[in-house]
């Protein structure tokens, strides 16, 4: 895992000339290839985009492709505060950083400790135990929904429905993959530092906080921004555990709400707008961080 | 933090005495003193896992093999017996429920196929450094970054069911450039309308595999081209006798993931195609239904079991294989 | 002291956990929570207004509104899971009929026989609509409005530009509806004919049909037991259902039930059969009756009354069981029934509440239910239980998606009947 923000790039000296001669028709063609993708892969953003600054009446699916007749602001405001039967996004959109910011930050937390003991400050079985941890990264959650449907309602009165208990589990179920993460980090730290530090008299977490803590910057980040964007866009727990949707539920509930409404549904500018500004928040994680983004997808694959 | 540790560390040792008089007390003591500390820090998180993954599976074998099916006996006001095997036999022998299953098998074939072309594709067009080839690893990652519920909203536009003068979406284009032939209901096509689904999610991950392969191809020592050019390899000899086969272990891993992701569809469906959709139906959404609505839990859970058992089908044997790879 | 700190670095963990957790505390006093899934439009309009007449005879009860919307669906699932857990809201709103019988067999509800007494309500409500939410002599729930399901509506400009007249829309059999269906078709194409939304509002065309097709004592039988979902009259009822469908527009997956008036208000579509919860939708973006829509009886039920009720319950274990009765006070009495009822487009569940300020097409409304043969609502858990309802919408889903023939949709209908 180390050095997450070079995995993508080239190796240093190696040689990207092909040996040329004359024209390089091969370089025409990846160019081609890669705008057309390009192209192809953007093609709903650009519906998105160009609808949402659409009036009513203008945003119509059989003018999906047109530009607007007249670029309007009216579709976002309206998204944002909601109109009539259409639930506003703004209120949601806070609900959701309210959970997704300490679901994050405590699973991290919680990753980076059991990453550092099962990797550094090994004891007994701690394979064993890591095996243990992992599992839980896999699971289809389907197969524990009946009874944490039940048990959730037995905690009701200990975590409240919606964001409290949204938080409770995306930090529960994000224990494996942060857990997976920080100890994958943690092994590429040398030994030496570790011992070194216990040679000192220093306790456990004391190496862990002034031996392990300082270089462990990196894959918090890379955690933080998988955790955030992972419960950002959750939408299974909150579809089963996010309660009111006007007061309680995150922003994936209110979306698909709005898309499958016949009032909303004459409104498609502010369905647009919506679903861009729910996006909004993980986009620009992606957009300003990606490099650690792509070190979490890196990650998810599980071979350190 | 610096002053707190000064004084720990200032402080004489509690395991100070050496000589120990009593070796085997002292050893136990050791023990304990080496790996309480790390067990204590960990165990918040064993128990979470433990009640939240393991316990909660259990229970949910234990609901599955009753005939838990209705509101009064999920309130506890009838009686709840066991059926053993009852509702595993009775979903495998329900053609709605052996369609969801075929859906679910259709839809991982073609989106691992998809993800894996598009992936391998685009990583080898980048793997040699072009210009500009940041913006287009971003282009093609972003969809990642995009929430399934949000990626379903324009997708269920683009693919819109509408045909001629009134179509849109996609039907619209083709319908502009005359090529009325390819119009087609897409999700709500009868017999195929769950293939359309991996077009969004093909959009979404093909990304993913690609920055994979990337990483993959990234990862091949220098050496090996070198030695290949030196032996007189073409490019595509280079590629195909020397790149490629490093990259099975990449391969391997892309398979799996997207593989569980795709056993788990739920999100997408939901978005593009709704709950009660037929042509679209997978476990993941059956699960919802059996739950919401009707109560049913036992067949719920039923159905949950069996998802768990399909993902570890695929996920087990790679975790074996992985660790023997480890070990060597 | 190093322990303490391996002893506080837990215990943090556990705190942050907790603290996640925090708020969830309960208080007591004078209160009522109430549990409905009218959160939006009419409907949370129509709450509003209970509140008010709730803070007007029982100022010292505070309202708490435990609504959740996503339609009854989810609604209902939050609720269940409530109820099981032991930590029922104060009172909830449930359809009358066999959807109250899941919660009365589970022995979730009390039984108000005394509050009827104490209120007075033994003769207030029409007795056909009191059977619903009575099991063995007791009464489980006080009814607050009645909707009408069998409602055809029309957009008057679509009809208007494809030469039909729309005061000449009360079919008398669905096979003159359906001449009209074609001739809409042949003059405009690109005109939808007949309206649908996502699955259960083609199971709630469904219902129409059946009860068109089989009349008000054979729909009954089906729920009674005296009419065979698998004889022939049913199938060939199905199979008019079919045609229908073959009128309707394809893009209707997932939605809800305003996409389908959305498109009459849009001139896309000239008909539509829903519930009277519809007129809200018109109002809302200022459309008015006897200019831009119109409605009739659906196609070959006029003289029928397909009717579904809201009720609310006294849950076992309220834990502000004063302030539950409050509420019921107020669903009950006649101020709060008019209030309601007015803002939210339903009829009054009682037959003496003054109708003379509210809209047309309410006063039609209740009319005719008062003359009116009255049937059970399929979809909407006045006949069918929650088991049978969603086993149909499976059915029709199915049918819809052309995954099964006309006479395995049968078989499925009928297996969807008895269980």
């Amino acid at each position: 895992m180390a050095g997450l923000d070079s995995q993508l790039d080239l190796p240093k000296g190696v040689s990207t000339k092909v040996v040329g001669k004359g024209f390089d028709w091969g370089r025409l063609v990846r160019y081609a290839l890669l705008i057309m993708f390009a192209a192809l892969v953007l093609m709903p953003v650009y519906v998105l985009i160009v609808t949402s600054f659409k009036g009513v009446g203008d945003a119509d699916p059989s003018r999906a492709w047109a530009f607007p007749k007249i670029w309007t602001l009216e579709p976002w405001k309206t998204a944002f505060v909601g109109i009539g039967g259409i639930p506003p996004v703004g209120p949601a959109l806070g609900r959701t950083l309210i959970m997704v910011i300490p679901a994050a930050v405590i699973s991290s937390i919680l990753g980076s400790m059991n990453g550092f003991v099962l990797s550094r400050w090994r004891f007994p079985f701690a394979n064993v135990v890591f095996a243990f941890i992992l599992f839980g990264m896999f699971i289809p959650y389907q197969a524990v929904m009946v009874p944490l449907y039940s048990l959730v309602n037995d905690l009701s009165g200990i975590v409240p429905r919606g964001i409290p208990v949204l938080i409770m589990l995306h930090v529960i179920y994000g224990i494996p993959i942060t857990t997976l993460i920080f100890r994958n980090y943690y092994q590429s730290v040398p030994q030496e530092l570790i011992e070194a530090s216990r040679v000192d008299g220093g306790g456990m977490l004391r190496t862990y906080f002034s031996v392990v803590l300082p270089i462990s910057m990196p894959s918090f980040v890379v955690v933080l921004i998988w955790q955030f964007t992972s419960a950002w866009n959750d939408f299974l727990f909150a579809r089963f555990f996010g309660g009111n949707m006007q007061t309680q539920a995150p922003v994936t509930v209110v979306l698909q709400n709005m898309a499958t409404g016949g009032t909303t549904g004459s409104v498609w500018g502010a369905t647009m707008a919506a679903t861009l500004l729910s996006c909004l928040p993980t986009l620009l994680v992606y957009i300003l961080l990606g490099k650690y983004f792509v070190g979490g997808l890196m990650s998810g694959s599980v071979k350190g | 933090m610096t002053p707190v540790s000064e004084t720990v560390t200032s402080a004489p040792p509690q395991a100070a005495p050496k000589p120990t008089p009593a070796p085997k007390r002292s050893k136990r003591k050791q023990w304990i003193k080496r790996n309480l500390p790390p067990i204590l820090l960990i165990s918040p998180s064993l128990i979470l896992v433990g009640v939240f993954v393991y316990w909660l599976i259990f229970s949910s074998v234990g609901t599955s093999l009753t005939n838990n099916h209705t509101m009064p006996q999920v309130m506890g006001a009838e009686e709840v017996e066991f059926v053993g095997l009852e509702n595993y036999a009775n979903l495998l022998r329900d053609p709605d429920f052996l369609h969801s299953l075929r859906n679910l098998g259709l839809y991982t074939l073609v989106f691992l196929v998809g993800t894996m072309f598009f992936g391998f594709l685009w990583a080898w067009i980048l793997e040699k450094r072009a210009r500009f080839e940041g913006f287009f690893r971003s282009v093609l990652l972003f969809p990642m970054a995009v929430s399934s519920v949000a990626a379903g909203v324009v997708w269920r536009w683009l693919l819109s069911p509408t045909e001629g003068k009134n179509s849109s979406g996609l039907n619209r284009i083709f319908e502009s450039l005359g090529l009325t032939g390819l119009e087609n209901s897409w999700a709500q096509d009868s017999k195929w309308g769950i293939l359309a689904v991996t077009i969004p999610a093909v959009w979404q991950l093909s990304g993913y595999v690609m920055a994979l392969f990337l990483a993959g191809f990234r990862g091949i020592p220098n050496e090996l081209r070198e030695a290949a050019r030196v032996d007189g390899a073409n490019e595509w000899q280079l590629y195909r006798h020397v790149l490629f086969p490093q990259l099975s272990p990449v391969a391997l891993s892309a398979v799996i993931i997207i593989g569980h992701m795709s056993l788990k569809v739920f999100d997408l469906i939901m978005a593009i195609a709704g709950k009660d959709a037929y042509q679209t139906m997978v476990p993941a959404i059956d699960v919802y239904n059996f739950i919401s609505g009707r109560q049913d839990y036992a067949n719920a859970a039923a159905v949950g079991v069996i998802m768990l058992l399909a993902v570890l089908v695929l996920i087990v044997p790679y975790l074996v294989h992985t660790a023997r790879e480890d070990k060597r | 002291m190093r322990r303490t700190r391996y002893v506080a670095a837990v215990g943090a963990a556990a705190l942050l956990l907790a603290a996640t957790a925090a708020c969830g505390a309960k208080d007591d006093g004078n209160k009522a929570e109430v549990f409905t899934w009218w959160t939006t439009g009419s409907e949370a309009l129509g709450l509003e207004a209970l509140q008010g007449v709730l803070k007007d005879k029982h100022p010292d009860i505070a309202f708490i509104n435990g609504g959740t919307a996503g339609g009854g669906g989810s609604a209902k699932d939050v609720l269940a899971s409530r109820l099981a857990a032991n930590d029922p809201p104060d009172s909830f709103q449930a359809h009358a009929g066999a959807e109250m019988l899941d919660y009365i067999n589970s022995g979730k509800v009390q039984d108000l026989s005394n509050l009827y007494e104490e209120f007075g309500l033994t003769t207030a409500f029409p007795a056909d609509l009191l059977d619903l939410v009575t099991k063995d002599g007791k009464k489980y729930s006080i009814p607050s409005n009645v909707h009408r399901a069998n409602v055809m509506w029309a957009s008057i400009p679509v009809l208007t530009e494809v030469g039909i007249d729309f005061n000449q829309i009360t079919y008398a059999t669905i096979s003159d509806f359906i001449a009209d269906l074609e001739k809409i078709k042949a003059a405009n194409p690109d005109i939808t004919p007949l309206t649908v939304a996502g699955t259960w509002t083609q199971v709630h065309l469904l219902e129409t049909v059946l009860i068109a097709e089989l009349g008000p004592e054979m729909y009954n039988g089906i729920w009674d037991g005296s009419t065979d979902p698998a004889g022939p009259e049913v199938g060939a009822a199905l199979g008019v259902f079919e045609t229908l469908m073959s009128y309707t527009n394809t893009d209707s997956e997932g939605e809800e039930w305003d996409f389908a008036t959305q498109k009459l208000i849009d001139g896309k579509g000239a008909f539509n059969i829903m519930g009277d919860w519809v007129p809200a939708q018109f109002v809302e973006q200022n459309q008015i009756m006897g200019t831009d829509w119109t409605w009739a009886p659906a196609p070959g039920t006029a003289g029928v009354f397909d009717f579904l009720a809201d009720s609310f319950t006294l849950p076992v274990d309220a834990p502000h069981p004063d302030g539950a009765k409050a509420w019921l006070d107020v669903i009950a009495s006649v101020e709060g029934q008019a209030a309601f009822n007015k803002v939210k487009g339903s009829i009054p569940a009682r037959t003496d509440v003054n109708l003379s300020d509210f809209s047309e097409y309410q006063q039609q409304a209740a009319a005719a239910y008062a003359q009116d043969t009255i049937v059970g609502s399929l979809q909407h858990g006045a006949a069918a239980s929650i088991a049978q309802g969603d086993a149909i919408n499976k059915a029709v889903a199915k049918f819809r998606s052309g995954n099964s023939n006309l006479s395995e949709f049968h078989a499925e209908f009928a297996k969807a009947v008895t269980g």
